[in-house]
């Protein structure tokens, strides 16, 4: 996820670990992995096996599904840079992205698994008119999927080339392409089923990496927190940091001046409720069999997700204490280096090799889990719904799935091409401000709020989608940063003579997002609902409190 | 007008032939907002609104989630304040140790959670369920 640091990192190599042992670790994850893949294709069969995994999964394997989607590898490697860096700072990170899952158990999970069939369009157009909501969700949840995803390829082919010693464009190219075709491969062979699996594979191979990794550092500390924190403070003396406590309070990454303390301020809040607005975390809540299910599995997930960012917690600072945060930015992939260097300390090349292998995973359950997500979207609510008026039948339907798979495979093999060596550690947090803006405030207005219409609705989604990407557009991630010590563009675009933005903040969630809400009460006060509209809010509601009529599991 | 959902008649959708399975939007041939009627004899999901055991339902869901998602909310929105306007205060280190004021507000968070977490599960299993179970069944017409 969005922690502050580049996963677009220089194509150059760490000059530890042996490339080859970190290849054959991979080679085994994708051997393993495409194997339970091929298997779990042999019972899916219908629409919702392939798109919800028959509905079969218990709460804890999903939870650790979950983990496994939202845990991506700018969390493992970027929040631990983070923490190893900036110290308390990154630590704030993770603290937004845990809360976050309360929004989620509460507010969302199970009244959404009772409303939903396949995706989130389908609880959104529940009482207003299909085809608009449905498109308007549909947008937004591609416009999520196609930014994160990007980020996520770009960032594995920096990543991957860095932890396999492959040097030069051509090799991030190739590493890209690889990636590509392996998500394809998961998910067009075994569909949801399939991707859960390897979610859940990836989960239990990041949360183990981090515990051994936790419990090493702590070892070499005497298992004293207090003695890890003190290391990271005299390490990061040693090598130069003017004010080594800092480390210990907020401020080294966000500053005290009043616009970089409100976009902190923004980005938290694009946190806390982004991760409720999700596409791919959303659909995640279909593939159990029930209200009570889906919620058990939001429970093993905090469980599972509090428990990793403790975890790096230990990892970040150990970092700073074993390798030091001087030496962790001057390697290549700066930031994101802090944990691979660290496994590399402690247990020498095989641990790297592993924690490489692990973080390999990490994206490919990541990119599959959004593939599926976006593939979901286009087949059932954009072609389905919207485009052919639900006169489909549903093997149609998963062929076009099936197809759109491979389609936006090759979108993403290429955006992420493209956007190597770009500075796109933004994409995640616009992700992030597109479902907090586009899509929660929407969630949760047809969820609680009865008077509800289609008009606030749509007004709701565009103006949130609308805003958060103009606003980021205009903004200096886009163009016109500067550094003021070497003169270089911090931005996307580097040409420092091109300068379009106007709006000051990062993160623009603390305009977008209420703007959002209040559009979806403007729009709904000044419509009139629909003629049926009280007898289907009526359904919602009963469906969504009761479970009355919700899709139950597949029996095979 | 209700649009019908071809969705809901394809024949590998489960959820078809269960009875009160009716979605927004699948109620060709039926009044709008119909839900079918169970053994129960509640007609439709209006009715089963007005009955007072969903309307408890309904009020102990809201009463539960609403309070609990300000408490968390405000219990973030404070410490990220703090982290943002007084950094000298979260920075303080406890007694002798390098552990800090915000350390520990920032470990509080995960514990919150955790412990809201729990609470919720908990209440959710003891006491939400049982009523929503005995409605569901009710409509369905399994009791």
């Amino acid at each position: 996820m969005s922690a502050p640091a580049l996963l677009a990192s220089a194509p150059s190599t760490l000059d530890v670990g042996s490339p080859v042992l970190n290849i054959s670790i991979f080679v085994v994850f994708v051997v393993v992995t495409l194997a339970i893949v091929l298997r779990a294709s042999k019972s899916t069969k219908t629409a919702a096996d392939y798109y919800a995994g028959g509905r079969s999964f218990t709460g804890p394997q999903n939870g650790f599904a979950i983990a496994g989607d939202y845990l991506s590898a700018a969390s493992f490697l970027g929040i631990a840079g983070a923490i190893a860096v900036y110290g308390y700072d990154g630590f704030l990170y993770s603290i937004g992205f845990l809360v976050a899952w309360l929004v989620a158990l509460l507010l969302v999970a199970e009244l959404l698994r009772n409303t939903g069939r396949f995706t989130m369009a389908d609880v959104l157009s529940f009482r207003l008119r299909q085809r608009p909501v449905r498109m308007a969700a549909a947008l937004a949840t591609l416009t999520v999927c196609f930014f994160y995803l990007i980020a996520q390829m770009s960032g594995a082919g920096g990543l991957v080339a860095l932890l396999l010693g492959i040097e030069g464009l051509a090799g991030q190219y190739a590493v890209v392409a690889v990636v590509g075709v392996i998500m394809i491969a998961y998910v067009l062979i075994g569909g949801m089923k399939g991707t859960t699996y390897v979610q859940m594979v990836k989960a239990v191979l990041l949360i183990t990496g981090a515990v051994v990794m936790t419990v090493w550092v702590l070892a070499r500390f005497g298992f004293s927190l207090t003695a890890v924190l003190q290391g990271a403070v005299d390490t990061s003396a040693a090598q130069g940091l003017e004010d080594p406590e800092a480390l210990l309070g907020p401020g080294l990454r966000y500053g005290s001046s009043g616009l970089t303390l409100l976009d902190f301020g923004s980005l938290s809040l694009a946190l806390v409720l982004g991760t409720a607005g999700l596409p791919h975390v959303l659909m995640r809540f279909y593939t159990v069999p029930s209200g009570k299910e889906a919620r058990r599995s939001v429970v093993w997930a905090i469980w599972l997700i509090g428990i990793f960012y403790l975890l790096t917690l230990v990892l970040g600072y150990g970092a700073a204490a074993l390798v030091g945060r001087t030496d962790i930015l001057a390697a290549p992939g700066g930031v994101n280096s802090a944990a691979p260097l660290l496994a590399f300390e402690l247990g020498g090349t095989v641990l790297l090799g592993l924690i490489a292998a692990v973080a390999f995973a990490t994206i490919l359950a990541v990119v599959a889990g959004l593939a599926i997500t976006a593939a979901t979207s286009f087949a059932h609510d954009v072609y389905a719904s919207v485009l052919k008026k639900g006169t489909v039948s549903p093997d149609d339907e998963l062929k076009v799935a099936r197809r759109t798979v491979v389609v936006i495979g090759v979108v993403a093999i290429l955006g992420g091409m493209a956007a190597i060596g770009q500075n796109v550690a933004f994409l995640v947090a616009l992700a992030f401000a597109v479902a907090a803006s586009a899509n929660l405030p929407t969630i949760l207005y047809s969820l609680f709020w009865r008077r509800f219409t289609t008009r606030g609705a749509l007004w709701s989604m565009y103006g949130g989608l609308i805003s958060t990407v103009v606003l980021i557009a205009s903004s200096p991630v886009v163009s016109g940063r500067v550094d003021p010590v070497t003169g270089a563009s911090t931005s996307m675009i580097r040409d420092t003579s091109i300068d379009f933005s106007w709006f000051p903040l990062e993160n623009p969630g603390i305009v977008t997002i209420p703007l959002a809400f209040f559009l979806g009460w403007l729009g709904s006060v000044t419509s009139r609902p629909e003629p049926d509209h009280d007898a289907k809010a009526a359904q919602m509601e009963v469906r969504a409190l009761t479970g009355a009529g919700s899709e139950k599991a597949v029996q095979h | 007008m209700p649009r019908p959902d071809p969705a809901r008649r394809r024949p590998d959708s489960p959820g078809a032939h269960v009875p009160g399975s009716s979605t927004g939007g699948s109620t060709a041939g039926r009044a709008p907002g119909s839900t079918p009627a169970g053994p129960s004899g509640l007609a439709t999901a209006e009715e089963i609104r007005e009955t007072p055991e969903f309307a408890e339902l309904r009020r102990s869901f809201r009463r539960f989630i609403f309070p609990m998602a300000a408490l968390f909310l405000a219990w973030y929105a404070l410490y990220v304040l703090l982290a943002a306007l007084a950094p000298d205060f979260m920075a303080q280190r406890l007694g002798g140790s390098t552990i800090t004021v915000g350390l520990v507000l920032g470990l509080g968070q995960f514990v919150s959670t955790f412990v809201i977490t729990m609470v919720y599960r908990s209440w959710a299993d003891k006491s939400f369920d049982p009523q929503a179970t005995a409605l569901r069944e009710r409509i369905e017409g399994v009791a």
